[in-house]
């Protein structure tokens, strides 16, 4: 299966990041990283690309991994369309005080716009 | 300062626990504050989510099955400000206030957080008008402890629940994704 995986700065993309690791390590998929513009986060942009490069090295898989720049919602679903992805990847889902479950409006607008299955790490 | 946008005008007074009334089916029902949430006062709570309809869950809670019950009420039950209402020995309804607080230990004043609200009542005693009372003596109660922000998600498409939380005085935030943010200031 062809993954596009996409990050923000969160602590939910980090998750994603390994999670979506372990699985393509698992069943051999192609992975493509797309690393987004996104303001206000824990990462910037250059740290969550460090990131990726690190933890994909160490875990020695080959794969390529891109800046996008602009409204990171839109910028990753335009890139999955350009692209013959089967699966786009995403972490969201951030916990309020009560326990209850918050999506953000990045996994809104992928889960609504994207060409693909959108799969949501939490 | 706050971290979420809240109307400019307090809404308020609202009454206050304990109290009394009859709902629209002729029960009487007990609005109550619950000082210690623990014990026999969480034992019972537990029990009406234990009875609760799994349809009406709302963003991942109540969790379902007893044990995750109590560990999602014991995780809140310190800090947080409960009102239960209930009809004979039973609670019936569970309305809570959860401080946004890094360290809630270290919380002076209460009117410097932000307090997150949560409110269920079981399906046999919807629509009878006992939702309405719960939140108006839960938001009676927190202007009794000095609580002045009170905010919530809810799902966008529970219009019932938004115009009753708009009934009380709640606005809409402008943060709108799959849940509505809701704020109300109180008096």
């Amino acid at each position: 299966m062809n993954v596009l995986l996409g990050l923000a700065g969160s602590d939910e993309s980090i998750t994603a990041l390994r999670r979506t690791i372990e699985r393509t390590d698992a069943v051999g998929d192609d992975l493509t990283v797309a690393v987004l513009e996104k303001a206000d986060t824990e990462r910037s942009q250059d740290e969550m690309y460090r990131q990726a490069e690190k933890l994909l090295s160490e875990a020695d898989l080959d794969a390529e991994i891109e800046r996008l720049e602009g409204d990171p919602g839109a910028s990753l679903v335009n890139y999955a369309e350009q692209g013959e992805f089967d699966q786009l990847v995403i972490g969201g889902g951030t916990i309020s005080p009560m326990g209850k479950i918050q999506l953000g409006s990045i996994a809104e607008f992928v889960l609504l716009n994207a060409p693909t299955t959108v799969k949501l790490v939490r | 300062m706050p971290e979420r946008v809240y109307p400019d005008t307090p809404s308020g007074p609202f009454p206050a626990p304990p109290s009394t009334a009859e709902d629209q089916s002729g029960r009487t029902i007990e609005f109550r504050a619950v000082d210690e949430f623990e014990d026999e006062a969480l034992d019972d709570t537990v029990e009406m989510y234990v009875d609760f309809d799994p349809s009406d869950r709302a963003q991942g809670i109540p969790p379902t099955g007893e044990t995750r019950i109590r560990n999602w009420l014991e995780t809140i039950a310190e800090h947080s400000v409960n009102v239960v209402a209930r009809h004979g020995d039973d609670v019936i309804g569970h309305a809570v206030l959860v401080p946004d607080a890094d360290d809630p230990d270290s919380i002076e004043d209460v009117g410097d957080v932000e307090w997150e609200l949560a409110i269920f009542v079981l399906q046999a005693y919807q629509q009878s008008g006992i939702g309405t009372k719960l939140l108006k003596h839960l938001l009676g109660h927190a202007i009794e402890l000095g609580i002045t922000h009170v905010w919530l998600t809810v799902e966008r498409w529970n219009t019932p629940a938004i115009a009753l939380y708009e009934r009380v005085g709640f606005e809409p935030t402008g943060t709108e994704n799959f849940e509505q943010e809701m704020g109300i200031l109180l008096a």
